[in-house]
């Protein structure tokens, strides 16, 4: 008896979807242009997050190979016409006299700086070949900004990914008990869930990041926990209409356990929901990381995403230098766009019914 | 209906019972020992020992969770460990601002939102519908972030149109000089998303068949869409609308903190930033609680403004 139902429900649930849903919802998405497009446009994001984790894309950020805010190659002559014919230059050349306000007698430092002044050579480090100008700009420590926003966007998505793949893991298992087996444990599940609806998203967020502190680590942790509600209302409505299916009740009539009835029989039923699901929370995530890396709840001080990167906006504009803000606005749109995009189509393809 | 309430008001206990016990997991059990931090860096056991015993840390957890809970009932969180004020005259001093900028900000929105979805939803198909479509998409793309960095880059600082940032005194001060800007910065984020979620509402209650009886019996399509459906779809409208009223009180966080408006939303971050339990404490309680009094509202309005709705 065990055997043959053993051998008989691996067959019935690997062949089937081969033809099944997926397949035909590539097609669908295939024939809708717009999604197809943006679907290589998300993916290309998504293999420059992984080059980016990998350290393979980006990794040069760190290094300071320009001047200080060296403007973008295109319009470098036109922005050094209008800075200040000296830029103060880190260890650079000490033509600074003149902005010096007391007297060698009166500075309390005075023979002391006059010791370094002599030294300066000694200790100067070779690096002052930096760059005047950039493809598209350097940040306050010279930085390239080009490598800094892949870097950056890598940081984002990654952080979104896998955000958003723990809250799906979290609002599936939870949801899917709740719905599936309903009563004491629905119940309970259920005030969990409300204690977590309740406390604005925005609040629970940062009271979650405000206690974890900083870090991609941490980040990924926080926003899985308080984003998972989504996830289980939906599972659990669908575990509680499918419950009673006919397919399931076979399942259970040929002596499927439960877990086996939740995961193998019901859940790849549900599947296609996830993974819209899943594609709405990193699209999110990736908002919400900016949001909080821009309040200083972030990424760590060392590490670079698209909102920490638009954290030092507000300090450069002022001083008229825009292409880092303009290089994380576009890297940024084009992201959530195309994300949005490759969502509506996917959602078409695959749920057509619900139009 | 009043059974009702009474059910749903007694539902509202363990949900709070469970929000002060998240709150406190999080602050007091979570959180680090907040001692090390008010004591300073040169403290001396004997310090350590008093600051501990004045926030009640000595103390069992059940005990400190008792304590907790009796603020939350008696409306005494004590004192804000940044300012040392009474943590309730900080916050009674936040609602004002922040209910000033969103709540002008809520009403310009619909005022905007609804008309626009209408007109949107009546064009449905044609080009001034794909028009509107493509510039929401267009403006959501662009992050909020990026709209309140260069809006006041551009705005306030290059053109001077209007203050950088702060607040003044007086309702009316604030609401015509130091409001539009950041109003205007949330509606560019806020827009874009309400328009397409509003024009669903009107289209759905567009594609019913009294719609198509209205129109066989003669009427104008003007009487159509302002008698029929226009009443219709501001139902959910009316529910969205009564669920996000908690989120006046929280405020924009980060409009609030970025244009140095002294509301509620500054205060969390300000708190957060330096580690002020009591406050974030407080804030977080009160506004679930508030959360679970306007759903209910919510749901008693829907169903006066919707006879066809049951309540169970």
């Amino acid at each position: 008896m065990t055997t043959m139902i053993n051998q008989a429900a691996p067959a019935a649930t690997e062949t089937r979807p081969q033809r099944g849903l997926w397949a035909m919802g590539w097609r669908r998405l295939k024939r809708n242009k717009v999604a197809f497009c943006s679907f290589w446009v998300v993916m290309a994001y998504m293999l420059l997050a992984v080059a980016g984790w990998l350290n393979i894309l980006g990794d040069g950020w760190r290094a300071q190979i320009a001047v200080p805010y060296a403007p973008p190659s295109f319009l470098a002559k036109t922005v050094a016409d209008t800075l200040p014919p000296e830029a103060p230059v880190a260890g650079g050349t000490a033509s600074a006299p003149a902005l010096i306000m007391v007297t060698p007698e009166e500075d309390p430092i005075g023979k002391e700086m006059e010791i370094a002044r002599q030294n300066m050579g000694k200790y100067a480090t070779a690096n002052d070949a930096k760059l005047e100008s950039l493809p598209f700009g350097a940040d306050l420590r010279g930085r390239d900004v080009i490598h800094k926003t892949l870097k950056g966007a890598s940081t984002s998505i990654f952080v979104g990914l896998l955000g958003a793949l723990l809250s799906i893991v979290i609002g599936t298992s939870l949801g899917s008990v709740a719905g599936y087996f309903g009563g004491k444990v629905d119940d309970f599940l259920n005030w969990f869930y409300s204690v977590f609806t309740s406390v604005p998203d925005m609040l629970l967020l940062l009271s979650f990041a405000a206690v974890a502190g900083r870090g991609i680590k941490t980040i990924i942790i926080v926003m899985a926990l308080t984003s998972w509600t989504g996830t289980f209302r939906l599972v659990r409505a669908e575990y509680l209409k499918l419950r009673s299916r006919e397919y399931v009740q076979a399942a259970s009539a040929i002596g499927a356990s439960d877990a086996r009835r939740m995961f193998v029989h019901i859940l790849p039923n549900i599947s296609h929901l996830l993974l819209v699901q899943f594609s709405l929370l990193t699209v999110a995530l990736i908002k919400y990381e900016a949001i909080l890396s821009f309040l200083g709840f972030g990424v760590g001080v060392t590490q670079v995403s698209l909102g920490s990167m638009l954290a030092e906006a507000p300090a450069e504009l002022v001083q008229g230098f825009w292409w880092q803000m303009v290089a994380v606005t576009i890297a940024m749109s084009l992201l959530v766009t195309t994300f949005s995009l490759l969502i509506d189509g996917l959602r078409d393809a695959l749920d057509p019914k619900a139009r | 209906m009043l059974s009702y309430i009474i059910r749903r008001v007694l539902q509202m206990i363990p949900t709070l019972f469970g929000v002060m016990l998240l709150v406190f997991c999080l602050f007091s059990v979570f959180g680090g020992d907040p001692s090390l931090v008010l004591a300073g860096k040169h403290m001396t056991p004997a310090t350590l020992a008093n600051v501990r015993a004045q926030l009640g840390l000595d103390q069992p957890l059940t005990t400190q969770f008792m304590i907790f809970v009796k603020q939350v009932f008696t409306l005494d969180f004590g004192t804000s460990w940044g300012s040392q004020q009474p943590v309730r005259d900080v916050l009674a001093s936040r609602v004002g601002p922040s209910l000033t900028l969103s709540g002008a900000l809520l009403v310009v929105d619909l005022l905007l939102a609804v008309p626009l979805a209408a007109l949107v939803a009546y064009f449905r198909g044609g080009l001034t519908d794909r028009i509107v479509t493509i510039c929401c998409t267009l403006a959501m793309s662009i992050s909020a972030l990026v709209y309140i960095v260069a809006g006041q880059y551009l705005l306030a600082y290059k053109w001077g149109l209007f203050p950088v940032g702060g607040w003044g005194h007086g309702f009316w001060t604030n609401l015509l000089i130091y409001v539009p800007l950041p109003m205007l910065m949330g509606l560019m984020v806020s827009l874009g998303p309400d328009i397409r979620f509003y024009r669903s509402f009107f289209v759905e209650e567009m594609n019913h068949d009294y719609v198509r009886t209205a129109r066989a019996k003669g009427l104008s399509e003007q009487k159509v869409m302002l008698k029929h459906v226009l009443r219709n779809a501001l139902i959910p409208v009316v529910t969205t609308v009564m669920m996000s009223l908690p989120y006046l009180l929280i405020g924009a966080l980060v409009l609030e903190s970025f244009f140095q408006i002294p509301g509620m939303g500054n205060e969390v971050v300000r708190a957060m930033n330096n580690s002020d339990f009591p406050i974030i404490k407080a804030i977080t309680v009160y506004v679930a609680l508030a959360t679970m009094v306007f759903n209910l509202l919510a749901d008693l309005i829907y169903k006066l403004i919707d006879p066809r709705v049951q309540l169970k």
